[in-house]
């Protein structure tokens, strides 16, 4: 217990004294996080909203490979990723292993079958009927699929909070792609795995503090954009 | 003049300005390289990405091409690369040793063992708890060979391996308070977290020596050859031994590691 | 000449196998109010749907006041309707919002839309409810948002889809009065879809008889429930009693066409062997009792039937009546009901006066 009284010191001593060390690597880990959910959820939101809506051949294989997607274990696809962009991969010549951008594309990868897995229940469970009662009443083809999106908010709102959990917290990935390099590509989660292994623990324990924080703060905010304006649930009388 | 110098500066403009660095967990770990990257980046103007992972894999990534220079210590693993050509110009940098430690009480009575291999042996005919690395690094290989030398098969519920880096592999023995084999750097770095003392230390077996070693450019392509290169003349240069020779006196009151550079193997350990 | 609005030419809709519609020719006259009846699955909604431009057909075109309708203008067409459905589907908003999405959809301001969309609330009593959250609207306040999203459009065809059959039966009325009143002031072009035959009466001009997925009969409101061309379309219509027979011999605008069980007399000009439907009102079945023979016309048809169920009801009692292997109904006032003294199995005589009978000529064809 004193163990983690002490973290939190150290967590509140580095980030109002503003180390640099260790707002650089929060910085980052935002950064990477950040771009890579944005992207997940521009390639994500609109494949789910496709899976859901549209009818084709082969349909069925797609959803249960995004099905499949939403499991993937970060360090599998950090190895695959790996592989592919050293120099002896096939990617070799973009030059990515060892960046933050090389970090940036492994966790699209992992962050995008779930925002595309949940936009798609979400789109599947409403009622198919309002798509034809808004285009009744004059919608046109984006304006149809922007008041879908704006009805779905919730559960799409959800969809972007999984989707940034899931990259903003793993570190199988982000070590094996970015090589937790000093003021290059370590983030939160690889620099606490660094410190647990030098025996910092105090150290390490205020990464760890300063991450859940981060991700508590973000949530938050999408949280709140979430519910706002929401019935609450009347109490049976 | 003309197409050939020309061909001459677009080819040099192509090559990477980074150089890959592969290294071990442990090197990583004492803080030495946080010192030297940035000298060395200053100096040369390359971009140094250091990578730390297990001794196998530092060397293939170098052997592969995904790594322009390897600096590790394993030096029978080292000579395996070398005689295959895969890794050139070994030189050697720097060294520390290794040391057992164990429970204050010392069950094993190895504080008065005449060899590493007694002192294994102690440990075991004693049923003590030993915890191994487990994890084909560097220490763990040294490990396994002074098994062999003591003739014991390093078997049973008094043997654990942790699979685990060095440090938690130290909190681990802490906990049991069992024996282990351990570099004398990290022991310092964690000393005032540990209750075992060292027991045994000096064999020649448990000297623990740290070469660099540069990829072979056959090895793949956009291998950064100039780039590896410095690096390694950069660790043995004067400058750097000096560094090394300090480095840790004012934090723990002792190097941890011992300039190399230019000794011939044989000679090290006095 | 009325105008014609809207004009369907060979529209085919299939589902797989299933031809779900098939409609060669079907044009929508200006102010016209058009009822489309007929039995679940006829393919009512798919030709909604298909005149409102949310559905392609396979095959066939759709001209919008002689505008053929292409990928093109489609959006620009299909705004100048709008189309209230059976389920009030609204969004998580404002009974206000919900009602003015139509007209934000098109790019009016805010003040425009107030303008034009708090008299359309008032007038459909829901006025009151502006501020507040759909999803807590009765169901027959959030049609009345429904509606009013549409009616705000003030559309050049106003499409309905079953609007009031999920509503309990006073609400219904209200909301019918409400509906024809706004219909007639406004004079908007209407097409109703229902399967309740009273809602189709009370509204329409046209009445559209739909069956399995074609148009079997299209007339006036009056011509359709008084002359049924098929049994089907008569079936549909509401005609329950349907006795087939085929025809005696014909006199002066009076024949005699035989039945299972005699002979009844009817009006109209037939020919001797034409097949026939009779078709006879259940309130215009009465029983016979004896000792009141002196009340009947002499020129009745009778007809000897056994009683099969009977079914009280508030005002009258519904009672089955087997004639062969037809059933016929019979409507039947609870005091005399008393009074005959009838129970299942009992053999009697009915009566039916022959300007009663409506007469279907079968066709070769049909």
């Amino acid at each position: 217990m004193e163990l983690i009284w002490q973290g939190v010191v150290k967590a509140v001593e580095l980030i109002f004294g503003f180390d640099n060390e260790v707002w650089g690597i929060t910085w980052l880990s935002l950064k990477v996080s950040g771009y890579a959910t944005f992207l997940s959820l521009l390639v994500g939101i609109p494949l789910g909203m496709a899976l859901a809506l549209t009818q084709f051949r082969g349909r069925s294989v797609v959803v249960a490979m995004v099905n499949t997607g939403m499991g993937l274990p970060p360090v599998v696809v950090g190895l695959f990723v790996s592989i592919f962009l050293w120099r002896s991969g096939p990617l070799g010549n973009l030059e990515l292993i060892y960046t933050p951008s090389g970090m940036v594309l492994a966790q699209v990868i992992i962050a995008f079958p779930i925002v595309a897995g949940l936009t798609m229940a979400c789109f599947q469970s409403m009622d198919p009927g309002l798509a034809v009662q808004l285009a009744g009443i004059g919608a046109s083809k984006p304006q149809l699929l922007w008041l879908l999106c704006k009805e779905a908010r919730l559960p799409l709102l959800a969809a972007v909070m999984a989707g940034f959990g899931g990259v903003i917290s793993e570190v199988g990935a982000s070590m094996m792609v970015g090589g937790n390099i000093r003021d290059q590509t370590r983030v939160l989660t690889t620099a606490t795995v660094l410190e647990t292994g030098r025996g910092n623990y105090e150290l390490a324990i205020a990464l760890g503090l300063i991450l859940l924080a981060l991700t508590f703060a973000i949530n938050l905010l999408l949280t709140h954009i979430q519910q706002r304006g929401q019935i609450r649930w009347p109490r049976p009388s | 003049m003309g197409l050939a110098s020309w061909t001459a500066a677009v080819k040099a403009q192509a090559e990477p300005k980074h150089v890959i660095l592969s290294t071990t967990t442990s090197t990583q770990d004492s803080g030495l390289l946080d010192v030297l990257v940035p000298s060395y980046v200053k100096q040369t103007g390359y971009n140094l990405k250091a990578i730390a992972v297990g001794t196998g894999q530092a060397l293939e990534l170098a052997a592969r091409g995904d790594a322009d220079v390897v600096l590790a210590h394993a030096p029978s693993l080292e000579k395996k690369y070398a005689a295959e050509g895969k890794l050139i110009n070994r030189r050697l940098v720097m060294y520390n040793d290794f040391v057992i430690i164990g429970p204050k009480e010392d069950p094993a009575k190895i504080r008065t063992a005449k060899s590493v291999g007694t002192a294994f042996e102690a440990i075991k005919q004693a049923n003590a708890w030993f915890v191994s690395r487990g994890d084909n690094s560097g220490t763990h290989n040294l490990e396994l060979i002074i098994w062999q030398v003591a003739g014991v098969k390093p078997k049973g519920s008094w043997y654990i391996e942790t699979g685990q880096g060095m440090g938690a592999t130290l909190a681990i023995a802490n906990e049991r308070n069992g024996y282990t084999l351990t570099d004398r750097g990290t022991y310092l770095a964690l000393r005032k977290r540990l209750k075992l003392p060292i027991l045994f230390a000096g064999d020649k077996l448990l000297l623990n020596i740290y070469s660099i070693m540069e990829a072979n450019p056959a090895n793949g392509p956009r291998i950064n050859a100039p780039g590896g290169k410095a690096f390694a003349h950069f660790m043995v240069s004067a400058q750097v031994q000096a560094i090394i020779k300090s480095f840790g006196v004012k934090e723990f009151g002792e190097p941890l590691f011992r300039p190399a550079a230019g000794s011939p193997e044989s000679d090290l350990g006095g | 000449m009325a105008e014609t609005l809207l004009t369907l030419r060979d529209v085919v809709v299939e589902y797989g196998d299933l031809t779900a519609l098939q409609i060669s020719s079907l044009s929508i006259r200006a102010k016209e109010v058009l009822a489309l009846i007929g039995p679940n699955g006829a393919g009512k909604s798919t030709l909604l749907r298909v005149i409102g431009l949310l559905q392609r057909p396979n095959a066939g075109k759709v001209y919008f006041r002689d505008e053929e309708a292409t990928r093109k203008n489609a959006l620009r067409l299909r705004r100048r309707m709008a189309s209230v459905f059976q389920e009030p589907l609204l969004l998580n908003a404002s009974v206000y919002d919900n009602a003015a999405l139509g007209l934000r959809l098109r790019g009016l301001s805010g003040g425009e839309i107030e303008k034009r969309l708090l008299p359309w609330l008032k007038r459909l009593e829901i006025g009151h409810l502006g501020m507040q959250a759909a999803r807590t609207l009765s169901r027959g306040e959030a049609q009345r948002t429904s509606l009013a999203r549409a009616l705000v459009l003030e559309p050049e065809l106003l499409l309905l889809d079953e609007p009031f059959s999920g509503l309990d039966a006073p609400t219904r009325e209200g909301m019918l009065d409400s509906l024809r009143d706004i219909i007639e002031q406004k004079e908007m072009t209407t097409i109703l879809v229902t399967h309740d035959k009273f809602e189709a009466y009370n509204l329409a001009s046209r009445i559209g008889v739909i069956s399995h997925g074609r148009m079997l009969q299209l007339a006036d409101n009056g011509a359709v429930l008084m002359h049924p061309r098929t049994e089907e379309v008569a079936e549909i219509v509401g005609l329950q009693n349907r006795i087939p027979g085929v025809v005696e011999s014909g006199n002066a605008g009076i024949c005699d066409v035989r039945v299972h069980g005699g002979k009844v007399r009817v009006l109209g000009r037939l020919e001797p062997e034409t097949p026939v439907i009779l078709c006879v009102p259940p309130e215009d079945i009465a029983l016979d009792a004896p000792g009141e023979t002196s009340c009947q016309p002499v020129d009745a048809n009778r007809l000897v039937v056994v009683i099969g169920n009977i079914s009280p009801g508030l005002v009258h009692y519904r009672v089955t009546l087997r004639c062969g292997d037809v059933s016929l109904f019979a409507s039947v006032p609870r005091v005399k009901f008393s009074e005959l003294g009838l129970r299942e199995g009992k053999k009697i005589t009915v009566l039916f006066e022959p300007s009663a009978v409506h007469v279907i000529e079968l066709r070769r064809d049909s």
